[in-house]
């Protein structure tokens, strides 16, 4: 158990600095898609709430377990189509869409 | 399905975040990077359905439920909305990471410290973003006063809370106490995350409000981090961090935006008691000169060279079409035409940018102040819709201002500046803007979409 919870730190730190690099240089532009799309990404708590529902075994587990799926689901399903739908209205010169 | 190949393909699936939010970086590959994220998220959730002696029932009703609410709230929300759907979706998340550690507690109860541990975090970090997240969403849509509440004491209280929270998780993890303790001291934890996100979220007005939604977006990651901890799921714990880092990069852009730390957004109640100390001083700045639309019409016609700085009073009067149009007609007229937006316009970061995407402005025309502000001289005119504090020269010149320090749009030094406002009331700070007495400053008073419609009619009537 404690060997598995420092490997996992140390995914975890790894995983923050990659974070800070990676976005290091946002254009302003994007501000509102990055936060509405990394926000979708934050419903992967989902994976936790399938498992919880579907391994639950009494009663209230379940729906707790169920609950959380649902509430990722949104998070889920909506932060990426908001994202997709403002980053489809970002446009450059002659109206074309770029894609 | 073979754990092997279920922990490669989370690695698969990581490595899609990862390449998705490299993506969402540059405007031209954003929208693949969103779809390429997309598929890193369904690859996690098929692998984790494979997964055996899962029972499928609750499941489904739970995808089928939230498939269904996000996909028609996120095809129905209108652009001037996004501030608030943001934080709903964003509170969504963090509930489901305090429900997941709930859930998990029942389901392996006893278990060691290093499950115990992240359990607390996740229940305590997903219910703070929960109860934040839909106060913020009240402010912003306003179903809530914007302004900041505080009361006395505030800060003890706060810190008095989270100590009792604190208290519970070490109950909670070591197990002290009588049998059933644990069970308590995860209640006390749930019951007062709960409460600290209400609490944290009060005293913040509605124009700190994207550094919230940013610092809110960053829990939301951590506490999907912690869960990933409970569970032993390593792309919980890769996904989690890259949004924890990057809504801690939104937060500290929005904080360097204002010259303001975070403590001080967080804690100061910034705006509740300010408005006393500017409207005394007003006298000293002489009449505000208001101009109609058609002279407005005359100089406009004239200018070679404008500059647009919307704010958030231009996603209120709902103005961007108007704006497209006009900027369009300028254009036309031989003008060159920009759109010089503020970190910290509206009520969350990137707000302007979105809109003006919506009006169709194309994004090669938007500007950053630093960019903008060494070639004002060159500008003719400066049109502010509905922006205020952050083109208030006060922030550059008066060391006793609240806002000294704030990096700003300098549009007093363009030759003429045209202020599109409803009235002469200050903005959400309360603070006293000398820009509107300027010599070289012209009002332009009214509603700003029925006011550049105006423009609009008198360009087209030529």
């Amino acid at each position: 158990m404690q060997a598995d919870s420092i490997s996992l730190l140390f995914i975890l730190v790894l995983s923050i600095f990659l974070g800070f690099e990676l976005i290091s240089k946002v254009p302003s532009t994007l501000h509102t898609p990055l936060m509405s799309g990394s926000n979708a990404i934050s419903g992967i708590t989902l994976v936790g709430a399938l498992i919880a529902a579907g391994e639950g075994s009494d009663a209230m587990t379940l729906a707790l377990g169920t609950a959380a799926v649902a509430f990722a689901t949104i998070n889920v399903v909506g932060g990426y189509l908001v994202t997709d739908r403002m980053l489809g209205m970002f446009k450059r010169k002659g109206g074309e869409n770029k894609k | 399905m073979n754990g092997i190949y279920i922990n490669l393909a989370y690695i698969f699936a990581s490595i899609l975040f990862v390449i998705g939010i490299k993506m969402l970086s540059s405007p031209t590959t954003a929208r693949k990077g969103n779809l390429v994220s997309a598929v890193g998220m369904l690859m996690a959730v098929v692998t984790t359905l494979l997964k055996s002696g899962l029972g499928y029932q609750w499941i489904v009703i739970g995808l089928v439920t939230g498939t269904v609410i996000g996909a028609v709230t996120a095809y129905r929300v209108a652009m001037t909305a996004m501030p608030e759907m943001v934080a709903l979706l964003n509170g969504f998340g963090g509930i489901a990471s305090l429900l997941v550690g709930w859930a998990e507690f029942r389901r392996i109860g006893g278990a060691g410290w290093g499950t115990l541990i992240p359990i607390f975090l996740a229940v305590l970090i997903g219910g703070v973003t929960f109860t934040g997240s839909m106060l913020a969403y009240g402010k912003l849509s306003e179903k809530l006063s914007s302004k900041p509440w505080l009361f006395p004491g505030q800060g003890a209280l706060n810190a008095a809370l989270m100590l009792i929270a604190l208290a519970a998780g070490v109950m909670m993890v070591t197990g002290i106490g009588p049998d059933g303790a644990s069970t308590w001291a995860l209640w006390t934890a749930i019951g007062l995350s709960l409460v600290l996100g209400v609490l944290a979220v009060v005293p913040i007005g509605g124009g700190d409000m994207p550094v919230v939604i940013s610092l809110l977006n960053s829990y939301s990651g951590l506490a999907a981090c912690a869960a990933g901890f409970i569970i032993s799921n390593t792309v919980l714990i890769v996904a989690g961090a890259l949004v924890g880092a990057s809504g801690l990069i939104l937060t500290g852009i929005m904080c360097k935006a204002m010259n303001r730390s975070l403590f001080n957004v967080l804690f100061s109640g910034f705006g509740a008691g300010s408005a006393g100390n500017g409207s005394a001083e007003a006298g000293e700045h002489g009449e505000a000169k208001p101009i109609s639309a058609d002279d407005a019409y005359y100089v406009l016609e004239a200018a070679r060279n404008v500059l647009f700085v919307p704010g958030y009073g231009m996603a209120v009067a709902q103005a961007q079409h108007a704006v497209r149009e006009l900027a369009n007609l300028l254009i036309e007229n031989g003008a060159e035409v920009r759109f010089a937006i503020h970190p910290v316009a509206g009520r969350m970061p990137g707000h302007m940018n979105v809109l003006l995407a919506e009006a169709n402005v194309d994004y090669d025309l938007l500007v950053e102040p630093h960019a903008v502000n060494p070639t004002m001289e060159t500008i003719d005119v400066c049109l502010v819709i509905g922006a205020n504090d952050v083109v208030n020269p006060a922030a550059r010149d008066d060391k006793n201002s609240l806002i000294y320090g704030m990096p700003i749009i300098e549009v007093d030094r363009a030759r003429s500046v045209f202020v599109l406002k409803r009235s002469m009331r200050s903005g959400f700070a309360g603070i006293e803007n000398p820009l509107f007495y300027k010599e070289n400053t012209r009002m332009l008073f009214g509603d700003a979409k029925e006011s550049i419609a105006r423009l609009v009619e008198q360009f087209k009537e030529d």
